[in-house]
């Protein structure tokens, strides 16, 4: 489950109080591979809009965080996943002020401008997996376009 | 399960009446519950107390994001209804970085850079307003 460093780990996430953890986790990871502050907290804000999503539409599941390289910089990549109903329009689902729950609609959409990279495979019935990544410095390659 | 790191710290938020303001200060890591529980809180206080402002203070906040952000603006939008004008205060530049690329501006939000100033914009502080050091988003 963990390996040295404290960075790689997998956290479940079926509560608020996950969603705590996920965060405290995700901050002293990026902090601890470089990240400035704003960095962090835009990690971490991504971080904590995807958990949420994965407790509130797919009904709980995990996050996987694991410490990655690229030319030399380091960077930290998430991966959440949950064994849910899937998005089925996932074009609608990344636009901005479109909601299934109670929220602002900004989740994804959001928590996708706040990464350096980000990806997500879901569909009806199969549950969906976001996969997100960012650098503790300025991207070595060019900014993945979504 | 074994922790990496240190057990989260529970988020806490105490709501003071100072003259005719509340004042809210959000502390640590909020859960959603809680956060939804402070806006009722917050509500009750308002009416309870006849205050005309509340004043809330984010400046031991690390993260806000669109939930939290919702709540804050909903609490904005409730205390208006009771009468009372909401000032958000002390919020650190890398949350409002990050607020903005989330897409999350909360228009229309009445803010300070310090709690000091949050009370001189309700006309508490026993100094009259420095012109510069408080702002309003526009809508």
């Amino acid at each position: 489950m963990q390996t040295a460093g404290g960075v790689s780990a997998r956290l479940p996430i079926h509560s608020d109080l996950d969603l705590v953890w996920v965060r405290q986790h995700v901050r002293q990871a990026a902090a601890q591979l470089g990240f400035g502050l704003v960095a962090q907290t835009k990690l971490v804000t991504a971080a904590s809009e995807l958990a949420r999503n994965t407790l509130v539409h797919g009904g709980g599941g995990e996050m996987e965080c694991a410490p990655v390289s690229r030319a030399g910089v380091p960077g930290l990549r998430l991966t959440f996943s949950d064994e849910g109903p899937g998005i089925p329009d996932l074009d609608r689902a990344l636009s901005d002020g479109y909601t299934s729950g109670d929220g602002l609609g900004m989740g994804l959409g959001g928590a996708r401008r706040l990464v350096h990279e980000f990806r997500i495979d879901s569909s009806p019935g199969t549950g969906t997996t976001v996969t997100v990544t960012s650098w503790s410095a300025k991207p070595p390659l060019p900014r993945e376009e979504a | 399960m074994t922790a990496p790191f240190p057990a989260p710290y529970g988020g806490h938020v105490p709501v003071l009446r100072l003259g005719g303001v509340l004042l809210v200060t959000f502390q640590g890591d909020l859960h959603d519950s809680q956060a939804e529980q402070l806006q009722q809180d917050v509500s009750e206080a308002a009416a309870d107390n006849r205050v005309s402002g509340v004043v809330l203070d984010l400046s031991g906040v690390e993260l806000v994001d669109s939930f939290l952000g919702r709540v804050i603006g909903d609490i904005a939008a409730k205390t208006r209804l009771l009468a009372a004008e909401t000032v958000v205060c002390g919020m650190r530049p890398a949350v409002a970085i990050t607020l903005v690329e989330l897409g999350l501006t909360l228009p229309g939000l009445r803010t300070a850079l310090s709690t000091e100033d949050a009370m001189r914009l309700l006309g508490q502080g026993s100094v009259s307003p420095r012109p510069g050091r408080t702002r309003q988003e526009s809508p």
